[in-house]
């Protein structure tokens, strides 16, 4: 589990790719991602989720948002991106969804 | 830019082209359309975000050019519209030669990381507009009032 927070832009966006790359790298391939502590996200912000998705998919894992802000969540169906994504309001949604409960620790 | 030639109800703001000046752009327009009695608050968020757009693509147009020059942002609060136009004096951009994005269940959809942000600009206010300025680019959005949204049928 990956816990954002913040601005997902072109200042903190590149934060979140290097933590999802170290992620992978360590062989976490099947990830949950709470926005639930972003507060703005715009299309850099996307393009690092968009990317995350994508290594993790290379790899046969997953990638799961917890995205209960309305107004995060509405820059996603803008983009049609809620129809790419696996999104769900609370963690433990997301947790309790996820195949044979293989969700990752890690940056709590 | 003379006194003079200020409009009532314009702000500007001009910052260094440099990203950490994006957060404070998207503060600054955002509390001045929170003057605006009429403006709802779902409005003045997709500002919010098309405005970051705008105004991220401007200061990655000037390092493309490696022009030191600032980003000036005006806005400018009416009755029923606010509008704010993002300048810079990069090398230009064409927005017709952004491409369309492939449909979301596409796989080829994940190939676009980037290239997401015009269309945020054009889905999030009511007009927008792309334009080859002289020495750049200005790039002009504007959302509507609640009332003026209703007049006009919109939700």
């Amino acid at each position: 589990m990956l816990t954002v927070a913040g601005e997902l832009d072109v200042v903190g966006g590149p934060d979140l790719r290097q933590a999802v790359m170290t992620e992978v790298r360590e062989g976490n391939h099947r990830l949950v991602l709470d926005l639930t502590g972003v507060d703005f996200i715009d299309s850099f912000g996307l393009g690092v989720v968009v990317g995350s998705l994508k290594r993790t998919r290379l790899l046969d894992g997953d990638l799961r948002l917890v995205v209960p802000e309305a107004r995060v969540r509405r820059v996603f169906e803008v983009c049609d991106l809620d129809r790419v994504f696996d999104m769900h309001t609370t963690v433990d949604e997301a947790v309790a969804t996820a195949v044979s409960g293989q969700v990752v620790g890690g940056h709590q | 830019m003379a006194i003079a030639d200020f409009r009532p109800g314009e702000i500007v703001l001009e910052i260094p082209a440099r990203t950490e000046y994006v957060s404070l752009v998207r503060v600054v327009i955002a509390a001045a359309a929170e003057i605006e009695p009429d403006m709802a608050s779902e409005r003045i968020e997709d500002l919010r975000v098309a405005v970051s757009e705008a105004t991220t693509n401007a200061i990655e147009a000037h390092g493309l050019k490696g022009v030191d020059d600032r980003i000036r942002i005006q806005c400018n609060l009416a009755d029923d519209e606010i509008a704010v136009v993002v300048h810079d004096q990069g090398m230009g951009f064409e927005p017709d030669e952004v491409p369309e994005l492939p449909e979301p269940d596409s796989p080829e959809r994940l190939l676009h990381e980037s290239g997401l942000g015009v269309h945020l600009m054009q889905m999030l206010t009511d007009e927008s507009e792309i334009s080859a300025t002289d020495d750049g680019t200005d790039v002009r959005m504007v959302v509507y009032s609640s009332k003026r949204r209703r007049d006009n049928g919109d939700r």
